[in-house]
């Protein structure tokens, strides 16, 4: 009986400050053993437990998008017991991850589709995912256009500043990033709160088009009626969920909001579909 | 379906026997009540209860049991890696098990044996162990068991069924499990089927009259979800509640834990724990958010939980067998019997009706 509670031993191969205020750091882990690779196949949308032995483990969403091979990516915000000890932790340390887990983003279902993508802060993760994936050559002809609006609260606290600045550059993904302010004269991108950029940059809504958010709640919260003024049906908004998690496969129940488990038959639903639940997240 | 008929003498004869290849668990008085323990050489099982305070969920799903083991020391070869742990390998029975009780197993086993994910360490526990049930013939007047879809003479679940036939118990055997346990135990003697299926419904009609407490379930998968948690009455019902967790606790259907590691020295072991949806801490974010930051809400996760969603995920009834416990023990006196009434009655649209 294959143990899913028993997490694939990894090492930390690079570490990487993303922020200016030095609480988010990126980890990329190399797999033990190399067929651990194949075993932990996922797709973007979907996240691990990242397990430390001796302090425990937390659910984190997938940063690297599944065209990346050799190497699997998280971001994480140093937040308590188990973040802040991987905070300290040192290229070569060994620790697991467990996964994939959770639902994904509905590829099939968004298939020739266009999208827009809104981000703020630091649930960018698996957004970067999905954008790295969507741009691979294998892909990007599948879907139709991709606008990102992606906000945190100063240039120095984007993620991947790198990577924006790459596809600022490409013709084939419309980048809309914002800071909430900025006294950097150089600034050249937007100024304002995301549900204000999305209001002015996001296309209308019609039947080919799905947006994807992943924020904190308060964004969340006034992205919506602007989604709403825009068009978009709520069975083509998607979300992604963060409830408190211990087990991530169903079963250890603190996750759910009504039958549905977060970690199991989430972390992603449509705004249609969290309608008709209990809105406990 | 065999029926053997064992002579009250030659019960404990027969469990001594079966303490050889088995490790046995049976009710035992305690100071103030009866609980499940494990029945060492010289002890039997004490039959003269009606059920035990504590749900014996706890034989196949530990209140803390370990995991994973670790090192932490940078010498070992290992260290920082997961090891499994040897699984239990001897089969064990508990004997005298409630038939509520043990239904509640089967419950719980859809939780653990989902189809995408199996919970090896309830389900080989669940697998190594016989439950040889003891029906009831005198029920408590908290149990309401036949409307939650088990009876005092309920087969669900159990591996063999008790029946006191007065000098004799009818032991029905209704599994191979049930019919191995049998054979080791010396218990041979056939009874003239005919007779025996007669007392035994005959004992079973009258002991489901005394039941004398019900709940009514059948609208329940018919009520919109989200209507029913704004129903107005989750107020009131959470009022007393001091979030105590005696309810999830003592219940032998409630399944929820937590993990955690605890290290000693440079060795550890990665724990599950029982918990409770009672407890703030249970879904609180690390950025201090609470989906379920109020007593009120963590009330109704407890009765939306048994009494609604489980209905709508599995189609085959409440996650309730009607044991009675939680009402029985709650310090404030919350009667699930009532809020399922409640809930089972209520009319989103329409004044609330008085509980009945
Ligand atoms: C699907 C999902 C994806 C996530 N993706 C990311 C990400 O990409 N980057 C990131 O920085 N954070 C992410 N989080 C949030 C992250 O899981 C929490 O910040 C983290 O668990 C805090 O753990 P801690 O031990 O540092 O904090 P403590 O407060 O000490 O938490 C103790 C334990 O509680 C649990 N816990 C606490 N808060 C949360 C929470 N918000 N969500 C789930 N479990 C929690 C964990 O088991 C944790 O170990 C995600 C959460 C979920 C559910
Ligand atoms: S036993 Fe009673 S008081 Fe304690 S948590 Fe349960 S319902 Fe609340
Ligand atoms: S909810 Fe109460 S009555 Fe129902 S099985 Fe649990 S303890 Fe028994
Ligand atoms: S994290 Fe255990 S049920 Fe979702």
């Amino acid at each position: 009986m294959q143990n899913p509670y028993l997490p694939y031993p990894v090492r930390i191969d690079e570490i990487i400050t993303e922020t200016e205020d030095k609480n988010l750091k990126t980890f990329k882990f190399v797999f033990l053993n190399p067929e651990d690779e194949e075993k932990f196949a996922y797709r973007a949308g979907q996240f691990a437990e990242l397990s430390i032995a001796g302090k425990g483990e937390i659910p984190i969403g997938i940063a690297s998008s599944p065209t990346e091979k050799g190497f699997v990516m998280f971001t994480v915000n140093k937040v308590g017991l188990v973040s802040t000890h991987l905070h300290a932790m040192q290229v070569g340390d060994i620790m697991g991850i467990r996964g994939p887990l959770g639902n994904s983003y509905p590829w099939d279902v968004v298939k020739g589709k266009n999208l827009v993508i809104i981000g703020g802060g630091f649930a960018f993760t698996t957004l970067r995912s999905s954008i790295i994936y969507l741009l691979d050559p294998q892909n990007r002809a599948d879907y139709g256009n991709i606008d990102v609006i992606y906000g945190a609260r100063t240039p120095g606290m984007l993620l991947y500043r790198d990577e924006l600045a790459e596809w600022e550059a490409r013709d084939d993904i419309n980048m809309h990033i914002t800071v909430d302010g900025t006294d950097d004269p150089d600034w050249k991108y937007n100024t304002g709160f995301v549900p204000t950029i999305a209001d002015q940059k996001a296309p209308p809504g019609d039947d080919d088009t799905y947006a994807i958010i992943c924020g904190p709640p308060i964004m969340i919260k006034f992205t919506q009626p602007v989604l709403d003024r825009n068009a978009y049906a709520h069975d083509h908004i998607i979300m992604s969920l963060e409830n408190r998690m211990k087990c991530g496969v169903g079963m250890c129940g603190r996750c759910n909001i009504g039958r549905e488990f977060v970690c199991k038959d989430g972390p992603v639903f449509t705004l249609a579909e969290l309608n008709k639940t209990p809105k406990e997240y | 379906m065999e029926i053997l008929k064992i002579k009250k003498d030659d019960l404990s004869k027969g469990l001594d026997a079966l303490k050889k290849s088995y490790r046995l668990f049976g009710p035992a008085k305690t100071e103030s009540c009866h609980e499940f323990k494990r029945l060492e050489q010289d002890e039997q099982p004490d039959f003269n209860f009606s059920n035990t305070r504590l749900s014996p969920k706890a034989i196949i799903y530990p209140q803390s049991e370990t995991m994973f083991t670790y090192s932490l020391d940078e010498n070992d070869e290992d260290a920082h890696i997961l090891k499994e742990v040897n699984s239990l390998d001897a089969p064990q029975a508990v004997i005298g098990i409630r038939p509520c009780d043990a239904d509640a197993f089967l419950l719980v086993k859809r939780n653990f044996d989902a189809p995408d994910y199996k919970d090896p360490y309830w389900l080989n526990a669940y697998a190594k162990t016989t439950l040889v049930g003891l029906a009831c013939e005198k029920p408590c007047p908290t149990c309401f068991c036949t409307t939650a879809g088990s009876g005092p003479f309920s087969e669900r679940g159990v591996d063999i069924l008790l029946a006191d036939a007065g000098d004799d118990y009818l032991a029905k055997v209704i599994t191979d499990k049930g019919s191995a346990l049998a054979k080791a135990a010396g218990w041979d003697a056939p009874s003239d089927p005919d007779s025996a299926t007669e007392e035994i419904e005959r004992l079973k009609t009258a002991a489901e009259e005394k039941i004398s407490s019900h709940v009514e379930t059948d609208h329940l998968d018919k009520i919109d979800t989200t209507a029913l948690h704004q129903a107005p009455f989750w107020e009131d019902t959470a009022f007393a509640c001091i979030n105590c967790g005696t309810c999830t606790f003592l219940c032998p259907t409630c399944w929820c834990f937590d993990i955690q590691d605890e290290t000693c020295g440079a060795k550890g072991e990665r724990l599950r724990n029982w918990d409770s949806c009672m407890f703030p801490i249970f879904t609180v974010h690390g950025t201090g958010h609470n989906p379920r930051g109020t007593k009120k809400q963590r009330v109704r996760q407890r009765f939306m939980h048994k009494l609604k969603y489980y209905v709508d995920k599995y189609e085959i009834g409440i996650q309730c067998v009607g044991c009675g416990r939680c009402i029985r023990s709650c310090p404030v006196n919350i009667d699930i019997r009532k809020i399922c009434n409640l809930m089972n009655h209520y009319k989103p649209d329409t004044v609330e009706e008085p509980a009945s």
